[in-house]
């Protein structure tokens, strides 16, 4: 039972955060979502601070403004400081990341939270935080139903603005010439990125959520060029990710999360090689039929 | 307090070796990281940083020790991989750039913690203290560590003045330099190598999660202060240098702390305050530069103004009331009010009874605001051919603009000119025009 809770929970951050991931490679900002999910550390921490516990939305909310903030500032400093946009970001979430580090050390004794939780996530825990309701009836993990939530807002989001998303994602300049505002719908995309980082942070942390944002949607990048097919993918390679991830560890007696960013790495290295549209082997036989033709 | 003076007083060899330890460490890397600033691959120095965190574990698990040397030789390793293997992948298939990095970054880190969370659950005692490059503990820099990765800054910081010339012309212009016969390649090679040295170095002090600051944020800060690349080195080493110091400080006074994150934290408040106060590029300077160029178009504009309502009754002296001016041309009602009042200090406007009129100097001054605006106008039908209901809007931005060289340049070009193309007379200084 234990092992179905902690993979099902798995799957449903993955598939949140692939699912965004699609829409953030495309745009090439991929370091964006890196950066923010380095930078809502510290808004957790505050929250946990302020409101003394986990499981409550404004954390969730507030360390979602935290990632905005950081989407701001990035740009602050690149159009007003004229900083170049790599070092923006990497300037930006380093200093909020190592202040989420120092308030973890400084406030050790009241905050629920350690640097191997902030590394990796507990999601090996999960089975044992259980939602009880007041007439004692034990409804499972308690993560399984944020994750949930979380999930189905992200999908709700995606189908509602698919149109915007999409268009705002692929031509941009169309997209303003009939009146969607391509600002507005950058600042959704990363709310909805924080929003997604910041439930994912207790299962894999705040690192190992990169993993899951970038390399599924990477791998279904190469193996299809139709965007709604990547998508799918996406959500299916999540599925395997968090299952096969789920076994290595136990095999190898490891972090789950490590071993989910293994699995995600293994397989984006499996279609890179061997994908029938974009993979090295693809392509050399298309190369070597081209110079036999000629 | 007590502390602070202990430490920074230097008597106990043990500060005095953490300490040289530490700003050596963060002097490197600051000065590498000003050439991947440059060559634009701040971000590749994250995914490396991320990257040799397997190499370290790998390297430990294979020799069953915590040797610095060999666990360094694993860390590089790893870090090259990344680096070969984002490249890679970028070249030969259509995922970009920031993907790749992306990717490497998140999986070998994943990798990294799987393999480290192996070694703390297969119960090896000697694996005690594996986690402190994590976040970087700069109090554990003693002994045979203390000596490796000091000489490995050295070594850094010497290649780095030896091939300045080198470094400088392919970060600035890669082109030239490959035209003019460098050996650009090599030099890459051996700028990553570098690169990959400076993470593997820094580790010890600041941890491989947080590495990536050290040497993206002291360049980034330097880079405000100054044009030339020899200063900008500089100020990025003392940069670097003082947050490594202060690193080693916080390890020394609070040793549960890690001091990655304190270093950091240090040399980004130190870039914070760079992006905002500095002379010329900061933020500040850049806004009150933009407020400036704003006042003075204001003030411009509205002595253009008044010398227009002049030219339409022919009467200079005349003092005009607040909705006369807003008549001719709405400005806000604030602005106006206040660029009024100031025109009036500079001694461009009288006033009497809430009329405002112009004086002799704020004739000539707007006199000139609308020449400079009459004669584009002329420029831009007569040589770039363009209709003359299209060239009002242009030469409203560019009558701020002409400087008294250019206003020249376009006088005798035009051959002085009597009207603009809607048949308006174009005004020159009397005095200049009798000589």
């Amino acid at each position: 039972m234990d092992a179905i809770y902690i993979i099902t929970t798995g799957s449903l951050v993955a598939i949140a955060c692939g699912l965004l991931g699609c829409f953030l490679i495309l745009r090439k900002m991929a370091m964006v979502g890196d950066a923010i999910s380095h930078a809502v550390l510290p808004g957790i921490v505050l929250a946990f601070l302020i409101s003394g516990s986990r499981d409550s939305f404004t954390m969730l909310l507030g360390a979602g403004a935290i990632g905005v903030l950081t989407t701001f500032l990035i740009e602050f400093f690149h159009k007003k400081g004229g900083l170049q946009s790599d070092a923006s970001i990497g300037v930006t979430f380093t200093w909020l990341f190592a202040l989420g580090v120092i308030l973890i050390s400084v406030y050790a004794g009241e905050v629920d939270l350690d640097q191997d939780c902030v590394l990796y996530g507990e999601i090996a825990y999960v089975p044992l935080d259980l939602w009880i309701g007041s007439n004692g009836i034990i409804y499972g993990p308690r993560s399984l139903y944020i994750s949930g939530v979380v999930l189905v807002v992200i999908i709700l989001f995606i189908t509602l603005g698919y149109k915007e998303l999409h268009l705002t994602t692929f031509d941009p300049a169309f997209a303003s010439a009939i009146g969607i505002s391509t600002s507005l719908w950058h600042y959704l995309l990363m709310s909805a990125v924080s929003l997604t980082t910041v439930s994912s942070f207790e299962s894999v942390g705040a690192i190992l959520v990169v993993a899951l944002l970038i390399a599924p949607p990477a791998t279904a990048y190469l193996l299809t060029a139709n965007f709604k097919k990547m998508l799918w993918i996406t959500v299916a390679l999540s599925i395997l990710t968090s299952a096969t991830g789920y076994y290595l560890a136990v095999y190898l007696d490891g972090s789950i999360a490590g071993a989910m960013s293994t699995m995600a790495g293994l397989f984006f290295a499996l279609a890179f090689i061997f994908s029938p549209v974009d993979g090295l082997i693809a392509k050399r036989r298309r190369q070597l039929y081209e110079t036999s033709k000629n | 307090m007590e502390d602070l003076i202990y430490f920074f007083s230097f008597q106990d060899p043990n500060i005095r070796y953490v300490a040289a330890g530490s700003v050596l460490l963060a002097i490197s890397s600051a000065l590498v990281g000003c050439f991947t600033f440059l060559k634009k691959k701040a971000l590749v120095g994250d995914a490396v940083a991320h990257s040799v965190l397997p190499g370290i574990c790998l390297a430990f698990l294979l020799s069953g020790n915590k040797n610095p040397v060999v666990l360094i030789i694993g860390a590089f390793i790893t870090g090259w991989l990344a680096l070969v293997l984002i490249d890679f992948i970028t070249r030969s298939s259509k995922i970009k750039e920031d993907t790749s990095i992306g990717l490497i970054l998140s999986v070998f880190f994943g990798i990294g913690i799987l393999l480290l969370t192996m070694i703390q659950h297969s119960g090896n005692a000697a694996q005690t203290g594996l986690d402190s490059f994590l976040f970087g503990k700069a109090a554990a820099l003693v002994g045979t560590d203390l000596v490796v990765f000091s000489s490995i800054s050295l070594v850094l910081v010497v290649v780095v003045l030896l091939f300045y010339k080198e470094f400088a012309l392919i970060s600035f212009d890669e082109d030239f330099a490959k035209s003019i016969g460098f050996p650009v390649r090599r030099l890459e090679l051996v700028l990553t190598t570098l690169t990959v040295l400076a993470v593997v170095t820094g580790i010890q002090a600041v941890g491989v999660v947080l590495m990536a600051a050290m040497l993206i944020t002291p360049a980034a800060a330097a880079r405000f202060w100054t044009d030339k690349l020899s200063v900008m080195l500089v100020i990025a080493a003392v940069f670097g240098a003082v947050s490594g110091i202060s690193g080693a400080f916080i390890s020394y006074t609070a040793p549960a702390m890690p001091t990655g994150p304190w270093i950091v934290l240090i040399v980004s408040m130190l870039a914070l305050v760079s992006f905002f106060i500095a002379p010329n590029k900061g933020i500040f300077y850049k806004l009150l530069r933009q407020y400036r160029i704003k006042r003075r178009i204001l003030n411009e504009n509205i002595l253009k103004l008044f010398y227009q309502l002049s030219e339409i009754d022919a009467d200079h002296q005349r003092a005009r009331t607040l909705t006369e001016l807003q008549n001719k041309r709405p400005i806000r009602m604030k602005s106006l009010k206040k660029g009024l009042r100031r025109l009036h200090i500079q001694g461009y406007l009288s006033n009497r009874d809430d009329k405002w009129s112009l004086t002799e100097q704020g004739k000539i001054k707007g006199r000139r605001v609308v020449k400079l605006h009459r004669l584009w106008e002329v420029y831009l039908t007569k040589y770039l051919r363009i209709a003359p209901d299209h060239v009002h809007e242009d030469a409203d931005n560019i009558e701020h603009i002409l400087t008294p060289e250019l206003e020249r340049r376009l006088e005798s070009l035009l051959e002085y000119p009597e009207n603009d193309p809607h048949s308006s007379a174009i005004p020159y200084d009397p005095n200049l025009m009798n000589k």
